[in-house]
Protein backbone atom coordinates (compact mmCIF):
# COMPACT_ATOMS: atom_id res chain seq x y z
CA UNK A 1 0.00 0.00 0.00
CA UNK A 2 0.73 3.62 -0.91
CA UNK A 3 1.12 5.64 2.41
CA UNK A 4 -0.75 9.13 1.57
CA UNK A 5 -1.11 9.73 5.25
CA UNK A 6 1.18 8.19 8.21
CA UNK A 7 0.71 8.69 11.72
CA UNK A 8 2.81 7.76 14.37
CA UNK A 9 2.55 6.76 17.62
CA UNK A 10 -0.07 9.59 18.12
CA UNK A 11 -0.92 10.47 21.76
CA UNK A 12 -3.15 12.86 22.85
CA UNK A 13 -4.37 14.21 26.00
CA UNK A 14 -7.10 16.43 27.47
CA UNK A 15 -5.69 17.36 30.12
CA UNK A 16 -4.28 14.34 31.97
CA UNK A 17 -6.45 12.46 30.34
CA UNK A 18 -5.06 10.14 27.62
CA UNK A 19 -7.56 10.00 24.83
CA UNK A 20 -5.29 8.62 21.97
CA UNK A 21 -2.43 5.72 23.23
CA UNK A 22 -0.07 5.46 20.44
CA UNK A 23 -1.96 5.45 16.95
CA UNK A 24 -0.26 3.95 14.44
CA UNK A 25 -2.54 4.16 10.98
CA UNK A 26 -1.88 5.14 7.61
CA UNK A 27 -4.23 5.51 4.65
CA UNK A 28 -3.63 4.98 0.79
CA UNK A 29 -4.22 7.83 -1.36
CA UNK A 30 -7.44 7.13 -2.69
CA UNK A 31 -10.51 5.29 -1.49
CA UNK A 32 -12.89 5.50 1.44
CA UNK A 33 -11.42 4.20 5.09
CA UNK A 34 -14.18 3.89 8.03
CA UNK A 35 -12.77 4.65 11.91
CA UNK A 36 -15.24 2.50 14.32
CA UNK A 37 -15.99 2.24 18.10
CA UNK A 38 -17.90 2.57 20.49
CA UNK A 39 -18.70 6.45 21.72
CA UNK A 40 -15.24 7.63 23.65
CA UNK A 41 -13.12 5.23 21.93
CA UNK A 42 -10.94 8.45 20.57
CA UNK A 43 -12.37 7.99 16.61
CA UNK A 44 -13.45 11.04 16.55
CA UNK A 45 -10.59 13.09 18.30
CA UNK A 46 -7.80 11.16 16.27
CA UNK A 47 -9.66 12.02 12.88
CA UNK A 48 -9.59 15.92 14.73
CA UNK A 49 -5.39 15.64 14.57
CA UNK A 50 -5.18 15.01 10.89
CA UNK A 51 -6.60 18.42 10.38
CA UNK A 52 -5.56 19.98 13.87
CA UNK A 53 -8.48 21.16 14.69
CA UNK A 54 -7.19 19.99 18.15
CA UNK A 55 -5.11 22.84 18.43
CA UNK A 56 -8.45 24.92 19.03
CA UNK A 57 -9.04 23.35 22.47
CA UNK A 58 -6.30 24.90 24.82
CA UNK A 59 -6.12 21.79 27.43
CA UNK A 60 -4.69 19.54 24.41
CA UNK A 61 -1.29 18.30 24.39
CA UNK A 62 -0.51 15.79 21.60
CA UNK A 63 3.39 13.67 20.90
CA UNK A 64 3.88 11.62 17.89
CA UNK A 65 4.20 12.69 13.66
CA UNK A 66 1.57 12.67 10.88
CA UNK A 67 2.73 13.40 7.31
CA UNK A 68 0.53 13.95 4.82
CA UNK A 69 1.69 14.20 1.00
CA UNK A 70 5.31 13.49 2.74
CA UNK A 71 5.06 16.82 4.81
CA UNK A 72 4.61 16.75 8.65
CA UNK A 73 1.55 18.62 9.11
CA UNK A 74 2.80 19.60 12.80
CA UNK A 75 6.02 21.11 11.65
CA UNK A 76 6.40 24.39 13.06
CA UNK A 77 6.57 25.46 9.32
CA UNK A 78 3.25 24.45 8.34
CA UNK A 79 0.50 26.69 8.16
CA UNK A 80 -2.54 25.42 9.25
CA UNK A 81 -5.19 27.83 6.98
CA UNK A 82 -3.40 26.07 4.31
CA UNK A 83 -3.45 22.64 5.87
CA UNK A 84 -6.94 22.81 5.95
CA UNK A 85 -7.27 23.93 2.50
CA UNK A 86 -6.00 20.26 1.74
CA UNK A 87 -7.95 18.60 4.15
CA UNK A 88 -11.21 19.06 4.41
CA UNK A 89 -13.63 18.54 6.93
CA UNK A 90 -17.77 17.61 7.08
CA UNK A 91 -19.10 17.61 10.97
CA UNK A 92 -21.79 15.70 12.43
CA UNK A 93 -24.05 18.36 12.72
CA UNK A 94 -24.86 20.17 9.27
CA UNK A 95 -23.33 23.60 9.60
CA UNK A 96 -24.07 25.54 6.69
CA UNK A 97 -23.19 29.52 6.90
CA UNK A 98 -26.64 31.23 7.59
CA UNK A 99 -26.19 32.66 3.95
CA UNK A 100 -27.52 31.85 0.27
CA UNK A 101 -26.31 28.16 -1.10
CA UNK A 102 -24.46 30.01 -3.71
CA UNK A 103 -22.27 31.61 -0.94
CA UNK A 104 -21.73 28.87 0.88
CA UNK A 105 -20.38 26.84 -1.57
CA UNK A 106 -18.03 29.53 -2.90
CA UNK A 107 -17.07 30.94 0.65
CA UNK A 108 -13.70 29.04 0.86
CA UNK A 109 -12.98 30.28 -2.97
CA UNK A 110 -13.82 33.86 -2.32
CA UNK A 111 -11.81 34.17 0.73
CA UNK A 112 -9.00 32.57 -1.02
CA UNK A 113 -9.41 35.55 -3.50
CA UNK A 114 -11.16 34.12 -6.49
CA UNK A 115 -13.40 36.42 -8.23
CA UNK A 116 -14.10 35.10 -11.81
CA UNK A 117 -18.06 34.79 -11.90
CA UNK A 118 -17.55 32.39 -14.37
CA UNK A 119 -15.01 30.25 -12.47
CA UNK A 120 -17.06 30.46 -9.59
CA UNK A 121 -20.49 29.72 -11.53
CA UNK A 122 -18.65 26.62 -12.79
CA UNK A 123 -17.19 25.05 -9.81
CA UNK A 124 -20.55 25.72 -8.16
CA UNK A 125 -22.43 23.74 -10.46
CA UNK A 126 -19.71 20.82 -10.26
CA UNK A 127 -19.51 20.78 -6.59
CA UNK A 128 -23.05 20.46 -6.23
CA UNK A 129 -23.52 17.97 -8.55
CA UNK A 130 -20.24 16.07 -6.88
CA UNK A 131 -22.41 16.36 -3.55
CA UNK A 132 -25.52 14.77 -5.46
CA UNK A 133 -27.25 17.83 -4.14
CA UNK A 134 -27.54 19.76 -7.83
CA UNK A 135 -30.96 18.94 -9.29
CA UNK A 136 -32.67 19.80 -5.66
CA UNK A 137 -30.93 22.97 -5.28
CA UNK A 138 -30.41 24.50 -8.98
CA UNK A 139 -33.49 26.28 -9.47
CA UNK A 140 -32.63 28.55 -5.71
CA UNK A 141 -29.33 29.00 -5.81
CA UNK A 142 -29.43 32.24 -3.92
CA UNK A 143 -32.00 30.80 -1.41
CA UNK A 144 -30.71 30.52 2.41
CA UNK A 145 -28.51 27.49 3.29
CA UNK A 146 -30.87 27.19 6.62
CA UNK A 147 -34.50 27.10 4.96
CA UNK A 148 -33.10 23.44 3.18
CA UNK A 149 -33.63 19.82 4.50
CA UNK A 150 -30.77 18.52 7.25
CA UNK A 151 -30.09 15.90 4.61
CA UNK A 152 -29.74 18.72 1.73
CA UNK A 153 -28.03 20.91 4.23
CA UNK A 154 -25.26 18.21 4.86
CA UNK A 155 -24.92 17.95 0.99
CA UNK A 156 -24.29 21.28 0.05
CA UNK A 157 -21.48 21.50 3.37
CA UNK A 158 -19.92 18.42 1.43
CA UNK A 159 -20.16 20.61 -1.80
CA UNK A 160 -18.49 23.27 0.65
CA UNK A 161 -15.61 21.41 1.13
CA UNK A 162 -15.49 19.80 -2.21
CA UNK A 163 -15.72 23.52 -4.34
CA UNK A 164 -11.65 24.23 -2.75
CA UNK A 165 -10.61 21.23 -4.06
CA UNK A 166 -8.87 19.23 -0.85
CA UNK A 167 -6.92 15.89 -1.64
CA UNK A 168 -8.22 14.52 1.87
CA UNK A 169 -12.13 14.41 3.47
CA UNK A 170 -12.73 14.09 6.99
CA UNK A 171 -16.04 13.35 7.59
CA UNK A 172 -16.98 13.07 11.40
CA UNK A 173 -20.25 10.72 11.88
CA UNK A 174 -22.05 12.94 8.83
CA UNK A 175 -24.82 10.93 8.14
CA UNK A 176 -25.99 10.30 11.91
CA UNK A 177 -28.20 13.28 12.32
CA UNK A 178 -29.72 12.26 9.06
CA UNK A 179 -32.67 10.22 7.90
CA UNK A 180 -31.97 7.15 5.96
CA UNK A 181 -32.84 8.13 3.13
CA UNK A 182 -30.79 11.01 3.25
CA UNK A 183 -27.86 9.07 4.71
CA UNK A 184 -27.91 6.49 1.72
CA UNK A 185 -27.62 9.50 -0.72
CA UNK A 186 -24.23 10.51 1.13
CA UNK A 187 -23.18 7.05 1.09
CA UNK A 188 -23.78 6.73 -2.87
CA UNK A 189 -21.73 9.99 -3.28
CA UNK A 190 -19.27 8.99 -1.31
CA UNK A 191 -18.69 6.17 -3.84
CA UNK A 192 -18.83 8.28 -6.35
CA UNK A 193 -15.94 10.51 -5.53
CA UNK A 194 -14.01 7.65 -4.13
CA UNK A 195 -11.70 7.68 -6.45
CA UNK A 196 -10.36 11.15 -6.67
CA UNK A 197 -9.89 11.78 -3.08
CA UNK A 198 -8.73 10.50 0.35
CA UNK A 199 -11.96 9.68 1.70
CA UNK A 200 -11.98 9.36 6.04
CA UNK A 201 -15.24 8.50 7.50
CA UNK A 202 -16.03 8.51 11.17
CA UNK A 203 -19.09 5.71 11.70
CA UNK A 204 -21.08 4.04 14.72
CA UNK A 205 -23.22 2.63 12.34
CA UNK A 206 -21.68 -0.80 11.09
CA UNK A 207 -23.90 -1.46 8.17
CA UNK A 208 -22.10 2.12 6.76
CA UNK A 209 -18.23 0.95 7.08
CA UNK A 210 -19.26 -2.65 5.56
CA UNK A 211 -21.24 -0.86 2.71
CA UNK A 212 -19.11 1.85 1.67
CA UNK A 213 -15.48 1.83 3.03
CA UNK A 214 -12.05 0.22 1.66
CA UNK A 215 -10.68 -0.10 4.86
CA UNK A 216 -11.44 0.05 8.33
CA UNK A 217 -9.77 0.62 11.13
CA UNK A 218 -11.05 -0.38 14.74
CA UNK A 219 -10.86 2.10 17.76
CA UNK A 220 -11.20 0.79 21.63
CA UNK A 221 -10.41 2.61 24.69
CA UNK A 222 -8.03 5.30 22.52
CA UNK A 223 -6.21 2.51 21.27
CA UNK A 224 -5.84 1.29 18.04
CA UNK A 225 -7.26 -2.62 17.89
CA UNK A 226 -7.19 -3.94 14.44
CA UNK A 227 -6.57 -2.37 10.96
CA UNK A 228 -7.27 -3.58 7.45
CA UNK A 229 -9.17 -4.37 4.25
CA UNK A 230 -13.08 -3.62 5.29
CA UNK A 231 -13.82 -7.55 4.11
CA UNK A 232 -11.19 -9.07 6.46
CA UNK A 233 -11.58 -6.69 9.07
CA UNK A 234 -15.73 -8.37 9.57
CA UNK A 235 -15.38 -11.28 7.79
CA UNK A 236 -11.99 -13.02 9.68
CA UNK A 237 -11.01 -10.39 12.46
CA UNK A 238 -7.98 -10.89 14.03
CA UNK A 239 -8.83 -9.75 17.40
CA UNK A 240 -11.18 -10.87 19.96
CA UNK A 241 -12.39 -7.22 20.80
CA UNK A 242 -13.22 -6.74 17.17
CA UNK A 243 -15.18 -9.46 16.81
CA UNK A 244 -17.43 -8.47 19.77
CA UNK A 245 -17.64 -5.34 18.53
CA UNK A 246 -18.52 -6.43 14.90
CA UNK A 247 -21.31 -9.01 16.14
CA UNK A 248 -22.46 -6.60 18.48
CA UNK A 249 -21.58 -8.49 21.79
CA UNK A 250 -20.96 -5.13 23.46
CA UNK A 251 -20.65 -1.13 22.39
CA UNK B 1 -56.39 20.67 46.92
CA UNK B 2 -53.75 22.42 49.02
CA UNK B 3 -51.37 23.00 46.01
CA UNK B 4 -53.49 23.79 43.92
CA UNK B 5 -54.72 26.81 45.70
CA UNK B 6 -51.58 27.69 46.52
CA UNK B 7 -50.60 27.69 42.90
CA UNK B 8 -53.93 29.90 41.82
CA UNK B 9 -52.87 32.30 44.76
CA UNK B 10 -49.16 32.65 43.02
CA UNK B 11 -50.00 33.01 39.79
CA UNK B 12 -52.45 35.28 40.60
CA UNK B 13 -50.29 37.46 42.63
CA UNK B 14 -47.82 37.15 39.93
CA UNK B 15 -50.08 38.76 37.52
CA UNK B 16 -51.25 41.98 39.48
CA UNK B 17 -47.74 42.63 39.60
CA UNK B 18 -46.64 41.99 36.10
CA UNK B 19 -50.00 44.23 35.26
CA UNK B 20 -49.24 46.82 37.99
CA UNK B 21 -45.57 47.23 35.59
CA UNK B 22 -47.26 47.86 32.11
CA UNK B 23 -49.72 50.31 34.20
CA UNK B 24 -47.33 52.21 35.13
CA UNK B 25 -45.36 52.72 31.79
CA UNK B 26 -48.90 53.66 30.54
CA UNK B 27 -49.78 56.15 32.83
CA UNK B 28 -46.22 57.71 32.78
CA UNK B 29 -46.07 57.73 28.78
CA UNK B 30 -49.78 58.47 28.88
CA UNK B 31 -49.29 61.68 31.00
CA UNK B 32 -46.26 62.79 29.04
CA UNK B 33 -47.51 62.27 25.73
CA UNK B 34 -51.29 63.73 26.34
CA UNK B 35 -49.69 66.85 28.44
CA UNK B 36 -46.88 67.14 25.21
CA UNK B 37 -48.25 66.34 22.40
CA UNK B 38 -50.27 69.43 21.61
CA UNK B 39 -47.59 71.86 22.04
CA UNK B 40 -45.48 69.88 18.78
CA UNK B 41 -45.90 71.84 16.23
CA UNK B 42 -43.56 71.83 13.18
CA UNK B 43 -42.85 75.15 14.66
CA UNK B 44 -42.22 74.01 17.78
CA UNK B 45 -39.84 71.24 16.59
CA UNK B 46 -37.56 73.89 14.08
CA UNK B 47 -37.49 77.12 15.88
CA UNK B 48 -35.26 78.00 17.94
CA UNK B 49 -35.61 78.46 21.79
CA UNK B 50 -36.70 81.58 23.48
CA UNK B 51 -35.16 82.63 26.84
CA UNK B 52 -37.33 85.04 28.36
CA UNK B 53 -40.29 85.50 25.76
CA UNK B 54 -42.99 82.84 24.09
CA UNK B 55 -43.29 80.92 21.34
CA UNK B 56 -39.55 79.56 21.33
CA UNK B 57 -38.79 76.01 19.74
CA UNK B 58 -36.54 73.34 20.26
CA UNK B 59 -34.79 72.92 16.73
CA UNK B 60 -31.78 73.79 17.88
CA UNK B 61 -31.42 71.04 20.80
CA UNK B 62 -32.87 68.59 18.55
CA UNK B 63 -30.11 68.81 16.05
CA UNK B 64 -27.91 68.95 18.67
CA UNK B 65 -29.27 65.50 20.06
CA UNK B 66 -28.80 63.75 17.04
CA UNK B 67 -25.01 65.50 16.28
CA UNK B 68 -24.42 64.41 19.52
CA UNK B 69 -25.68 60.93 19.37
CA UNK B 70 -23.89 60.33 16.22
CA UNK B 71 -20.21 61.69 17.04
CA UNK B 72 -21.11 59.37 19.89
CA UNK B 73 -21.64 56.51 17.87
CA UNK B 74 -18.59 57.31 15.39
CA UNK B 75 -16.14 57.65 18.11
CA UNK B 76 -17.27 54.62 20.38
CA UNK B 77 -18.22 51.80 17.99
CA UNK B 78 -15.22 50.76 16.42
CA UNK B 79 -13.56 51.16 19.86
CA UNK B 80 -16.10 48.41 21.19
CA UNK B 81 -16.17 46.24 18.20
CA UNK B 82 -12.93 45.66 18.61
CA UNK B 83 -12.66 45.09 22.64
CA UNK B 84 -15.76 42.93 22.02
CA UNK B 85 -14.06 40.58 18.86
CA UNK B 86 -11.03 40.61 21.32
CA UNK B 87 -13.12 39.85 24.24
CA UNK B 88 -15.27 37.12 22.59
CA UNK B 89 -12.79 35.27 19.99
CA UNK B 90 -9.23 35.89 20.97
CA UNK B 91 -8.75 36.63 24.72
CA UNK B 92 -6.95 33.65 27.07
CA UNK B 93 -8.22 32.99 30.44
CA UNK B 94 -5.88 35.05 32.67
CA UNK B 95 -5.33 38.12 35.01
CA UNK B 96 -5.10 41.15 31.63
CA UNK B 97 -8.37 39.33 30.18
CA UNK B 98 -10.25 39.26 33.79
CA UNK B 99 -9.01 43.05 34.26
CA UNK B 100 -10.62 44.17 31.52
CA UNK B 101 -14.07 42.42 32.17
CA UNK B 102 -13.74 44.19 35.58
CA UNK B 103 -12.73 47.32 34.02
CA UNK B 104 -15.63 47.38 31.45
CA UNK B 105 -18.23 46.41 34.83
CA UNK B 106 -16.68 49.22 37.10
CA UNK B 107 -17.28 51.59 34.19
CA UNK B 108 -20.85 50.62 33.51
CA UNK B 109 -22.32 51.04 37.03
CA UNK B 110 -20.65 54.49 37.26
CA UNK B 111 -23.52 57.16 37.43
CA UNK B 112 -23.47 59.01 34.62
CA UNK B 113 -23.28 62.63 36.54
CA UNK B 114 -19.84 61.08 37.57
CA UNK B 115 -18.68 60.70 34.34
CA UNK B 116 -20.21 63.99 33.44
CA UNK B 117 -18.20 65.57 36.09
CA UNK B 118 -15.17 63.73 35.40
CA UNK B 119 -15.38 64.98 31.83
CA UNK B 120 -15.66 68.44 32.82
CA UNK B 121 -12.82 68.53 34.58
CA UNK B 122 -10.89 66.10 32.54
CA UNK B 123 -12.27 67.45 29.06
CA UNK B 124 -13.78 70.76 29.71
CA UNK B 125 -11.14 72.23 31.97
CA UNK B 126 -7.88 70.21 32.02
CA UNK B 127 -7.88 69.82 27.87
CA UNK B 128 -8.92 73.18 27.52
CA UNK B 129 -11.60 71.86 25.52
CA UNK B 130 -14.53 74.10 27.11
CA UNK B 131 -18.29 73.42 27.05
CA UNK B 132 -18.48 71.23 23.18
CA UNK B 133 -19.75 68.85 21.67
CA UNK B 134 -16.80 67.37 21.51
CA UNK B 135 -16.77 67.10 25.09
CA UNK B 136 -20.12 65.90 25.43
CA UNK B 137 -19.13 63.10 22.47
CA UNK B 138 -16.17 61.62 24.48
CA UNK B 139 -18.08 61.47 27.94
CA UNK B 140 -21.10 59.84 26.30
CA UNK B 141 -18.78 57.51 24.40
CA UNK B 142 -17.70 56.74 28.19
CA UNK B 143 -21.26 55.96 29.29
CA UNK B 144 -22.08 54.17 26.18
CA UNK B 145 -18.69 52.02 25.69
CA UNK B 146 -18.98 49.18 28.76
CA UNK B 147 -22.73 48.31 27.48
CA UNK B 148 -22.01 48.47 23.80
CA UNK B 149 -18.94 46.09 24.37
CA UNK B 150 -20.99 43.80 26.28
CA UNK B 151 -23.72 43.44 24.05
CA UNK B 152 -21.56 42.94 21.01
CA UNK B 153 -19.77 40.18 22.99
CA UNK B 154 -22.55 38.47 23.55
CA UNK B 155 -24.17 38.78 20.11
CA UNK B 156 -20.87 37.22 18.48
CA UNK B 157 -20.59 34.08 21.72
CA UNK B 158 -24.12 33.47 20.57
CA UNK B 159 -22.96 32.27 17.18
CA UNK B 160 -22.50 28.53 17.71
CA UNK B 161 -19.19 27.12 17.52
CA UNK B 162 -20.04 24.82 15.01
CA UNK B 163 -19.58 27.57 12.69
CA UNK B 164 -16.50 29.06 13.66
CA UNK B 165 -15.11 25.42 13.16
CA UNK B 166 -16.79 25.47 9.76
CA UNK B 167 -15.04 28.64 8.68
CA UNK B 168 -11.69 27.18 10.54
CA UNK B 169 -11.68 24.14 8.37
CA UNK B 170 -12.47 25.32 5.04
CA UNK B 171 -9.18 26.80 5.56
CA UNK B 172 -10.33 30.14 6.55
CA UNK B 173 -7.66 32.14 8.99
CA UNK B 174 -9.19 32.91 12.45
CA UNK B 175 -9.63 36.58 11.59
CA UNK B 176 -11.43 35.79 8.51
CA UNK B 177 -13.78 33.16 10.27
CA UNK B 178 -14.21 36.33 12.63
CA UNK B 179 -14.80 38.87 10.11
CA UNK B 180 -16.44 37.15 7.31
CA UNK B 181 -18.76 34.49 9.22
CA UNK B 182 -19.28 35.29 12.73
CA UNK B 183 -19.41 39.25 12.61
CA UNK B 184 -22.14 38.62 10.23
CA UNK B 185 -24.01 36.75 11.55
CA UNK B 186 -23.81 37.86 14.80
CA UNK B 187 -24.95 41.70 13.25
CA UNK B 188 -28.64 41.50 13.94
CA UNK B 189 -28.14 41.12 17.96
CA UNK B 190 -25.23 43.97 17.37
CA UNK B 191 -27.47 46.37 15.64
CA UNK B 192 -30.45 45.78 17.64
CA UNK B 193 -27.92 46.79 21.04
CA UNK B 194 -26.19 49.82 19.10
CA UNK B 195 -29.76 51.06 18.36
CA UNK B 196 -30.89 50.99 21.80
CA UNK B 197 -27.53 52.15 23.14
CA UNK B 198 -28.60 54.92 20.92
CA UNK B 199 -31.40 55.48 22.81
CA UNK B 200 -30.17 55.79 25.95
CA UNK B 201 -27.58 58.08 24.78
CA UNK B 202 -30.04 60.19 23.53
CA UNK B 203 -32.55 60.82 26.60
CA UNK B 204 -28.87 61.33 28.99
CA UNK B 205 -29.00 64.36 30.63
CA UNK B 206 -26.43 64.36 33.67
CA UNK B 207 -23.33 63.83 31.69
CA UNK B 208 -23.93 66.21 29.40
CA UNK B 209 -24.74 69.35 31.31
CA UNK B 210 -21.24 70.12 32.62
CA UNK B 211 -19.21 68.67 29.12
CA UNK B 212 -21.45 69.99 26.13
CA UNK B 213 -22.87 72.81 28.25
CA UNK B 214 -26.19 74.44 28.52
CA UNK B 215 -26.63 77.01 26.47
CA UNK B 216 -27.73 76.53 23.31
CA UNK B 217 -26.13 78.80 20.87
CA UNK B 218 -27.96 80.18 17.52
CA UNK B 219 -26.45 78.49 14.79
CA UNK B 220 -27.04 79.12 10.84
CA UNK B 221 -28.16 76.06 9.67
CA UNK B 222 -26.51 78.23 5.86
CA UNK B 223 -23.75 77.24 7.04
CA UNK B 224 -21.66 73.70 6.73
CA UNK B 225 -18.46 74.81 6.93
CA UNK B 226 -17.29 72.67 10.65
CA UNK B 227 -14.73 74.98 11.31
CA UNK B 228 -17.04 78.08 11.57
CA UNK B 229 -18.35 78.81 15.38
CA UNK B 230 -22.05 79.37 14.05
CA UNK B 231 -22.23 76.14 11.76
CA UNK B 232 -24.39 73.15 12.97
CA UNK B 233 -21.32 70.87 12.83
CA UNK B 234 -18.92 72.67 14.58
CA UNK B 235 -17.36 70.48 17.69
CA UNK B 236 -15.92 73.50 19.53
CA UNK B 237 -19.42 75.02 20.19
CA UNK B 238 -21.35 74.64 23.52
CA UNK B 239 -24.82 72.33 23.16
CA UNK B 240 -27.46 72.06 24.90
CA UNK B 241 -29.44 68.92 23.85
CA UNK B 242 -33.24 68.40 24.27
CA UNK B 243 -32.33 66.06 27.61
CA UNK B 244 -30.53 68.84 28.86
CA UNK B 245 -33.25 71.34 27.75
CA UNK B 246 -35.93 70.03 29.82
CA UNK B 247 -33.76 69.69 33.05
CA UNK B 248 -32.81 73.27 32.11
CA UNK B 249 -35.95 74.78 31.88
CA UNK B 250 -37.44 73.03 34.88
CA UNK B 251 -34.93 74.28 36.97
CA UNK B 252 -34.33 77.76 36.07
CA UNK B 253 -36.66 78.91 32.69
CA UNK B 254 -38.25 82.29 32.86
CA UNK B 255 -40.11 82.14 29.85
CA UNK B 256 -44.01 82.78 30.22
CA UNK B 257 -44.95 79.38 28.62
CA UNK B 258 -42.13 77.09 30.21
CA UNK B 259 -43.99 74.90 31.32
CA UNK B 260 -45.68 73.85 27.92
CA UNK B 261 -42.44 73.58 26.53
CA UNK B 262 -40.68 71.51 28.72
CA UNK B 263 -44.63 69.09 28.33
CA UNK B 264 -43.69 69.21 24.35
CA UNK B 265 -40.06 68.56 25.00
CA UNK B 266 -40.38 65.65 26.93
CA UNK B 267 -43.42 64.67 24.78
CA UNK B 268 -40.42 64.45 21.96
CA UNK B 269 -38.21 62.97 23.45
CA UNK B 270 -40.07 59.95 24.79
CA UNK B 271 -41.51 59.39 21.10
CA UNK B 272 -37.74 59.70 19.91
CA UNK B 273 -36.77 57.10 22.53
CA UNK B 274 -39.91 54.84 21.51
CA UNK B 275 -38.85 55.00 17.79
CA UNK B 276 -35.55 54.14 18.74
CA UNK B 277 -36.47 50.81 20.66
CA UNK B 278 -39.07 49.64 17.84
CA UNK B 279 -36.98 50.38 15.24
CA UNK B 280 -34.16 48.33 17.12
CA UNK B 281 -36.56 45.01 16.86
CA UNK B 282 -37.68 45.80 13.38
CA UNK B 283 -34.23 46.39 12.09
CA UNK B 284 -32.88 43.85 14.00
CA UNK B 285 -35.56 40.93 12.70
CA UNK B 286 -35.31 42.02 9.31
CA UNK B 287 -31.49 41.77 9.03
CA UNK B 288 -31.40 38.44 9.99
CA UNK B 289 -34.51 38.04 8.06
CA UNK B 290 -32.37 39.28 4.96
CA UNK B 291 -29.18 37.46 6.13
CA UNK B 292 -30.51 34.48 6.82
CA UNK B 293 -33.38 34.67 3.82
CA UNK B 294 -35.50 32.85 6.63
CA UNK B 295 -38.96 33.39 6.15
Amino acid sequence: MEEFITTKDIHLYYGKKEALKGINLSFPAKGINALIGPSGCGKSTYLRTLNRMNDLIPSVTMTGSIMINGQDIYSPKMDTVDLRKKVGMVFQQPNPFPFSIYENVTYGLRIAGIKDKQLLDERVEQSLKQAAVWDEVKDDLHKSALSLSGGQQQRVCIARVLAVQPDVILLDEPTSALDPVSSGLIEDMLLTIRDNYTIIIVTHNLQQASRISDRTAFFLNGELIEEGKTKSVFLNPKRQETDDYISGRFG
Amino acid sequence: MKTKLQNNIAITVIRVIAALVVLILAFLLGDILISGIPHISWHFLTAASQSFTSGGGIGVQLFNSIYLLLLTLIISFPISLGAGIFLSEYAPKNIFTATVRMAIEVLSSLPSVVVGLFGFLLFVVQMDMGFSILSGAIALTFFNLPLLTRNIEESLRAVPDLQREAGLSLGLSKWKTVTKVILPEALPGIVTGVVLGAGRVFGEAAALIYTAGQSATNINFGNWNPFNSTSPLNLMRPAETLAVHIWKINSEGVMPDAAAVSAGSSAVLIIAVLIFNFSARVIGNQLYRKLTATK
